[in-house]
């Protein structure tokens, strides 16, 4: 225990850290702007420096450890003026384009300059003028209002283990770019989005589907069918304001109807399904001498991670589409039939947590029969926005049901929202295809929480399955590389590429920090503990579909609609 | 990763055996001699050597002038921004260049013809500004002077292809 005074007051602190981390705990608000959560801090913006007595300059609270006795001022006349002229400078070469900046509202630079009470432009700067990447299917890069805090440089390599960016020039020049400043599209970007949720300002975005959905809702030769991920109503609340760690299932499903959309389906459908698929895939590898470890599919981030990183583990990939594609084959075949409507005006549109499953859509495996299993991505903030353009907040609305015959969920389907929530489904159903009866506890604990890697072993029918489980795919280089090394007693591996699983995926809500991705998880772990159907193989609808559609998991059908192949993929990584 | 065929490159990466980041810059100055720039090939190379994504390589050359990253043009026009230099107007110089041949420094235009690059001092501050054009160095350049130049150039081209 190290006691320090802040600002007058008496405050315990604990031995070891950051002068940031005791504010934080203590509720007092120090604005940061390069700081990241969880990596080494680079003290590069200065904005969190505050004045500690016998210190001759102002310290940087994010780098700077707490000792016994020390006595803080966090806002004194001298922090609060060096902020404003740090924030001013920054402001500098800034376009003064806020009415039209897609953080309008929600960026941490029109922020600090609101808190600090800037109101005119002091420096006149050379503007910066940058060329807007939109290269990339999934992010839109701004540079002109990159302000280098170096934010997603340090994410994507540190916590993704990507490194697709990095700074490059200097002085005026400077700029963060890909090598050889390609567009993304053509560097080793996996198109996650972490670096737009930790962007403070609009420099990065993602690539907005709303229009083309629009203009698809509008035209009345269409059918409109809409699917959502799992991970989407368990955070969509936030963007309204709400309580962190809220379902709101109910009113975002009465607000897709109310925007428009002819059919509201259930992404966590497609995700038993996948459990179905995948489980029955991994039962068939182990009995046949298949590779193994079986690594899941339905991260596209992941898949283009392995692809251009790790191609050798390509055969390890699962055949599975996503549940994201995999509903959207099914809108176009099995749900069309059944309608009697033509798939080719069947408009298929996905709310994700995700930026990664715009690229995922336009992958050339997907779709069949010359069309694509999917129209449109939208990710949760999107979906946000476009609630908020009709009119409508998600509190208001009562609640509405996921449309048969692909809208029935169960919880084991619902929990791939959460970082080893496929794990545990697919244990669950493995577990039954194998013995023909359910495990007594269905709850597999060691597969739970925000840990980097989770691991396991299972004993189905007196063989032991050893599972593991990895988010933020510097976490998945860390298990592929000791299975590169010899590793043997793993048969099956989840890998999502956001740390924490899709509840903190790059199309989330901004700002997404530790604390609300537990919020989120015990949200998702909430329904599984509440609800009673909580195996993949229980839900009706599926086993309906497999009886008058597909027949059975793996078959000819199946393969055509609902698996695909991966191949190397060479760029400049 | 990748495997590329890194053969020519061989020779220059054994002298670097177990080599670390610091290696960095020599490995580059290398390379760009041996091609007279650094190419896709020579970064997806030095990376594998070094262990270092291309984006780190890339932001490393960019932080300094000396990197090229597109080959030399068949006439390679070189700017000295030398205080001397500067101080005589080699900015209005490198502007001209610049908006006649219509590629930054560090740039060789879509046909090869030309490459502009920006030097630190050439040693030739008696003649300043001065511009060297594939090693022959004009002396009191004006931007004039060097529009004739090119013009020269673009002649000598045309005749080549009328020829
Ligand atoms: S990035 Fe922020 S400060 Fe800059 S224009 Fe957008 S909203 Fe305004
Ligand atoms: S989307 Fe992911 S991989 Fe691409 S630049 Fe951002 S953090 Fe890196
Ligand atoms: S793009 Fe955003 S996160 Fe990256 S350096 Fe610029 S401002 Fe920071
Ligand atoms: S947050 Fe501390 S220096 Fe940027």
């Amino acid at each position: 225990m190290v006691n320090i005074e802040v600002n007058k007051r008496k405050v315990e602190a604990k031995e070891g850290e950051t002068l940031l981390t005791a504010l934080r705990r203590e509720g007092i608000h120090v604005p940061t702007l390069c700081h990241v959560d969880g990596l080494t801090p680079t003290g590069a913006c200065r904005l969190c420096a505050v004045e500690v007595e016998g210190a001759p300059a102002l310290v940087p609270s994010c780098s700077f450890p707490v000792s016994e006795g020390m006595k803080i001022q966090t806002h004194s006349a001298r922090a609060l003026e060096a902020r404003r002229t740090i924030v001013q400078l920054l402001l500098s070469n800034h376009p003064d384009d806020c009415l039209y900046c897609i953080r309008n509202g929600g960026c941490d630079l029109q922020q600090l300059a609101q808190e600090l009470g800037v109101r005119q432009r002091l420096f006149s700067g050379k503007r910066s003028v940058g060329k807007l990447d939109v290269s990339s299917p999934s992010i839109v890069r701004d540079p002109d209002k990159c302000i280098l805090c170096g934010k997603c440089v340090r994410v994507c390599e540190e916590v993704q283990g990507v490194a697709a960016i990095d700074f490059a020039r200097r002085g005026s020049q400077a700029t963060v770019a890909t090598a050889f400043d390609t567009g993304l599209n053509l560097s080793s970007c996996i198109n996650c989005g972490q670096c737009i949720i930790a962007c403070p300002t609009g420099a990065l975005a993602e690539q907005s589907h709303i229009d083309r959905v629009m203009r698809a809702i509008r035209d009345p030769e269409k059918t409109v069918v809409v699917q959502h991920a799992p991970a989407v109503s368990v955070t969509i609340a936030e963007e309204f304001g709400l309580k962190r760690g809220i379902d709101a299932n109910g009113s975002m499903v009465t607000a897709l109807r109310r925007l428009g959309f002819d059919r509201v389906f259930d992404t966590s459908f497609t995700a038993d399904l996948t459990i179905m698929e995948e489980a029955s895939e991994l039962v068939q590898r182990i009995q046949t001498g298949g590779v193994l470890p079986m690594l899941t599919s339905c991260s596209p981030g992941w898949i283009k991670f392995v692809e251009q990183f790790y191609p050798d583990f390509v055969p390890n990939l699962s055949t599975c589409k996503s549940p994201q594609q995999m509903l959207g084959a099914l809108a176009k075949s099995y749900w069309a039939e059944q309608e009697g409507v033509d798939p080719a005006n069947v408009f298929s549109v996905s709310i994700m947590p995700c930026v990664a499953k715009k690229f995922e859509m336009g992958r050339p495996e997907h779709g069949h029969d010359g069309q694509a299993d999917i129209d449109a991505v939208l990710t949760t903030r999107e979906l946000a926005r476009m609630i908020k353009t009709a009119g409508l907040s998600l509190e208001d609305l009562p609640a509405g049901k996921a449309d048969s015959p692909l809208g029935e969920r169960t919880t084991a389907g619902k929990i791939f929202g959460a970082t080893g929530g496929v794990m545990e489904a697919a244990v669950r159903t493995a577990h039954y295809l194998i013995t023909g009866e359910d495990l007594p506890d269905l709850k597999i604990q060691p597969l739970r929480g925000t840990q980097g890697i989770k691991e396991a072993a299972v004993e189905i029918a007196g063989i032991r399955v050893g599972v593991a489980v990895a988010s933020g795919l510097g976490n998945a280089r860390q298990l592929i590389e000791q299975i590169r090394n010899g590793r043997q007693d793993l048969h099956f591996i989840e890998i999502m590429t956001c740390p924490g699983g899709c509840v903190a995926g790059g199309g989330q809500p901004l700002n997404t920090d530790q604390d609300m991705v537990k919020a989120r998880l015990q949200a998702l772990y909430s329904i599984d503990r509440d609800e009673t159907v909580r195996t993949s193989h229980a839900n009706t609808e599926v086993a309906r579909l497999y009886e008058v559609f597909l027949g059975e998991p793996l078959s000819h059908k199946s393969h055509e609609l609902l698996h695909t192949h991966y191949t190397k993929r060479e760029v400049l990584i | 990763m990748a495997q590329v065929t890194s053969e020519k490159y061989e020779a220059i990466l054994d002298r670097h055996q177990e080599a670390g980041r610091d290696h960095l810059i020599p490995l580059l100055q290398e390379l760009q001699d041996m091609e007279g720039y650094v190419s896709r090939e020579a970064v997806l190379a030095i990376g594998q050597h070094l262990k270092l994504p291309a984006s780190k390589i890339y932001g490393v050359a960019t932080f300094y002038n000396q990197f090229r990253f597109q080959p030399q043009g068949k006439y390679h026009f070189m700017v000295c921004r030398g205080t001397a230099c500067h101080v005589k107007g080699s900015d209005k110089v490198l502007d001209m260049l610049v908006k006649q041949l219509g590629i930054g420094p560090g740039e060789t235009t879509r046909d090869r013809l030309f490459s502009l690059q920006v030097v630190a001092c050439m040693g030739a501050c008696g003649l300043s500004p001065v511009v060297n054009l594939n090693g022959e160095f004009y002396a009191k350049a004006t931007p004039a002077k060097v529009a004739s130049i090119i013009h020269e150039c673009r002649e000598k081209e045309s005749v080549h292809a009328a020829g």
